[in-house]
């Protein structure tokens, strides 16, 4: 369309843009000045943008990330970096005070034991989770930690040493227990045997077989003559409610013939000291801690 | 069309009002009304209350970081924010009644708009003169004097918007404390933010926007025609009486033409700038200035008053069909005003009852849900719980709980120090957390109902404490 050639609205004498839509006709008015304006001022704002802040990819990839770095010098990486080191000091008036005290301290004081059980939840969902479950419920082969049922011991030392140095693992103080496989010396009467004896201990009724000479020869070393189990050795109490491989005659028959040892890793050298006490406090809040 | 000279504009630029100096009766209600209303938002904030060492003496507070709302005996928490929505709700009522009857009173007098929007035109009218002055003002070319009352009227707008936004903030903080904060230069961001954003917009809407806020932007304004009827009271210009209008001389007979002189007096001082005389209009805000300034020439005519007036179209009518007039306002008890009474008056009772039965001791259990329960070596069961105790009142408590309904159950707490679930310690006006197991036998039902009971430990010879409960259930096996 050339320029002599524009029509023009009889109504309001503005040229027409050529667009129609149903024989509405757009006219060419200029934009509004206000909105101009605010056009013009965001594109002088984008312009101290680009110089203040990194914005320009170069071709020689000077800068940190190779492009403009900006008069600011900000980066996304330094501000992270902020925020980091602003909670890290508002942590810093706690971890002072909670690396010096003793657990008997901490548990008396409300303040240092909020903050354990903050920072030992946030650092047990981290680590721990994975094979004790987010609410430390565990499941069949990794122990529930909420029962009041431990296998080397429930109050907070015990559980810092043994969050310290794991089970069955590479450290060298590593708590360690090792049931043999008594398939290789009895016979599956036997095991059958022993398996009804052990269920004895949580069942009512008086037992009368073979089984407890077995078990007293086999089995009571370790476990103790009531079936208690000895903590001391890491044996499980077999004469309670709880059933760390499960509770059917097959699942103890399973565990004598072939015993499953589950391995946790020693903590020292992947935590730092203070986030394992906090994880032994926060673990002995649970419900189960024993004092 | 397009043979005339100028096109047709489809946009018309705002005229700038410039509303006359008048007194009269409705003036003086106006300038009572701005320095109650200016008084009661400026001194508020400086009423004490006392409600005992834990909470703050200011009468009228919303803390924010400490989430409390005060308003003299009354305390609100977060939770209990319906309150401000019943509040909300009663306003909305009472402007609904109000303007059933008066018409737009609220607008013409109490709104703040109007009130602020007053006090900037007055300071305009002290600097720059009357309308004439100002509007001569407006067109002259910039000059020293147009130059220096222009700055001082602005300097003053902009200290009144300061002056605005420097006492909302002391609603938020503790009055005293802030003022010498302020004195010292010594405020935060948040506080410092909203003084400039109140000043900058008391500025804009109270310099600028004026009449333009009621027209355009008030929700309010718009959908109160909705609450007219014959029997509202609106500005009226008797027509009956003033038409045909025209100018008189002194000494002129009245014979034969209407009362009318066409001075245009109550055009000149209207702040919405419209010609009352076209009858009622949106944009009346019924503010009376033009009943003052048309009552203020009848005088000097020496007519009878009340040519523009508070009046019903109602009355109007019966005028005209000659009939008698009883009062000026004949219909108060009309099904409108009954109705909006009977909901101001439930919405009133519902909140008192609320407020007076608010339980100044609450419990809240949450149950957990990872595990559900969890199995322990005797083959009873336990359930962890997060217990809440809220403590609204201004002392220290100490509170006993345990369970009702769930046989064979026991409760213990867990937390720092030697804490006791019959001593459970609660500080005043808040909220007190405890980690509580119930241990039981395996329940028959997969879900077992039962109750927390709160009771408070009372000293000897005390009355009996507060009690809260809370109901949930214990869980023994997955469902």
């Amino acid at each position: 369309m050339s320029d002599n050639n524009v029509e023009k609205d009889d109504f309001t004498g503005v040229e027409t843009t050529g667009h129609e839509w149903d024989g509405i006709k757009e006219l060419n008015n200029p934009s509004p000045r206000w909105w101009l304006l605010v056009l013009l001022a965001t594109i002088i704002w984008a312009v101290g943008y680009w110089i203040v802040y990194p914005a320009w990819p170069t071709l020689s990839g000077d800068g940190e990330r190779g492009g403009t770095e900006g008069t600011f010098g900000w980066t996304q990486y330094d501000q992270l970096k902020e925020s980091q080191a602003e909670i890290m000091a508002r942590r810093a008036a706690y971890l002072d005070r909670f690396n010096t005290a003793s657990f008997e301290e901490i548990k008396a004081n409300e303040e240092l034991y909020a903050f354990a059980v903050a920072g030992g939840a946030s650092a047990f969902k981290d680590n721990c989770a994975t094979c004790h479950g987010t609410g430390g419920s565990g499941s069949a082969g990794y122990p529930n930690l909420l029962d009041d049922d431990w296998l080397w011991g429930g109050d907070v030392d015990a559980i810092h040493e043994t969050i310290r140095v794991g089970v069955r693992g590479e450290h060298d103080e590593t708590r360690y227990s090792e049931m043999p496989a008594f398939g290789d010396m009895l016979g599956t009467k036997e095991i059958s045997d022993i398996s009804d004896y052990v269920l004895s201990f949580t069942s009512a009724g008086d037992y009368d077989g073979p089984g407890q000479e077995l078990y007293e020869q086999q089995c009571a070393a370790c476990h103790g003559m009531d079936g208690r189990g000895i903590r001391d050795f890491g044996a499980p109490n077999l004469a309670d409610a709880i059933w760390f491989y499960g509770g059917t005659k097959g699942d103890i028959m399973s565990q004598i013939r072939r015993p499953k040892h589950g391995v946790m890793p020693a903590w020292e050298t992947r935590l730092d000291e203070s986030t394992i006490r906090q994880l032994a406090i926060y673990v002995h809040s649970l419900g189960g801690g024993e004092e | 069309m397009s043979d005339s000279a100028a096109p047709v504009k489809l946009f018309e630029k705002k005229e700038r009002i410039f509303p006359k100096r008048v007194w009269g009766k409705y003036r003086k209600i106006k300038w009572v009304v701005m320095a109650i209303t200016l008084a009661i938002y400026y001194l508020a904030p400086f009423l004490r209350w006392d409600r005992g060492p834990h909470a703050p003496d200011q009468a009228i507070l919303i803390d924010m970081p400490a989430r409390r709302a005060y308003f003299f005996f009354i305390e609100i928490w977060p939770q209990e924010v319906y309150y401000l929505t019943g509040i909300l709700i009663l306003a909305a009522v009472a402007l609904f009644f109000v303007t059933s009857l008066f018409g737009r009173v609220w607008c013409g007098y109490a709104c703040p708009q109007t009130v602020w929007t007053d006090l900037f035109v007055w300071v305009e009218r002290i600097v720059q003169g009357d309308r004439a002055a100002r509007m001569k003002l407006k067109k002259a070319p910039w000059s020293f004097d147009k130059l220096w009352k222009m700055a001082v009227t602005h300097s003053l707008w902009l200290l009144i918007g300061l002056l605005t936004g420097g006492a909302w903030v002391f609603y938020f903080n503790d009055a005293p404390t802030l003022i010498e904060h302020i004195l010292h230069l010594d405020v935060p961001m948040s506080v410092l933010g909203w003084i400039i954003a109140l000043t900058f917009s008391t500025y804009l809407m109270a310099g600028f926007a004026r009449e333009q806020v009621c027209t355009y932007m008030c929700p309010y304004s718009r959908f109160q025609s909705a609450m007219f009827d014959k029997d509202t009271l609106i500005i009226t210009y008797d027509e009956d009486r003033g038409e045909p209008r025209g100018k008189h001389k002194k000494g002129e007979s009245w014979e034969g033409r209407g009362h009318c002189i066409d001075c245009t007096a109550c055009v000149q001082v209207c702040p919405m700038g419209i010609d009352i005389r076209d009858g009622l209009q949106m944009e009346c805000i019924a503010c009376g200035l033009c009943v003052d300034a048309c009552n203020n020439i009848m005088d000097k005519v020496e007519l009878p008053r009340g040519l523009i007036r508070y009046d019903t179209t109602h009355n109007q009518d019966q005028r005209r069909a000659g009939e008698v007039e009883k009062t000026v306002q004949t219909h108060i008890l009309r099904p409108r005003t009954f109705w909006y009474m009977t909901i101001l008056s439930v919405v009133g009772l519902v909140m008192l009852v609320s407020l007076v039965n608010r339980a100044p001791v609450e419990l809240h259990a949450l149950h957990d849900r990872n595990p559900l329960y969890v199995t322990l070596s005797d083959g009873t069961v336990r359930n962890g719980y997060n217990v809440k105790v809220l403590n609204k009142t201004y002392e220290d408590k100490y509170f006993r709980l345990h369970v009702e309904g769930l046989d064979g159950a026991s409760v213990r707490a867990q937390g720092a120090g030697n804490v006791q679930i019959d001593h459970l310690h609660v500080f005043a006006d808040s909220v007190g957390h405890f980690r509580v197991f119930v241990t039981a036998p395996k329940q028959s039902k997969a879900r077992e109902d039962f109750r927390f009971v709160l009771e408070e430990v009372v000293t000897n010879g005390a009355e009996a404490g507060e009690q809260a409960v809370y109901d949930t259930h214990f869980a023994s096996r997955s469902q």
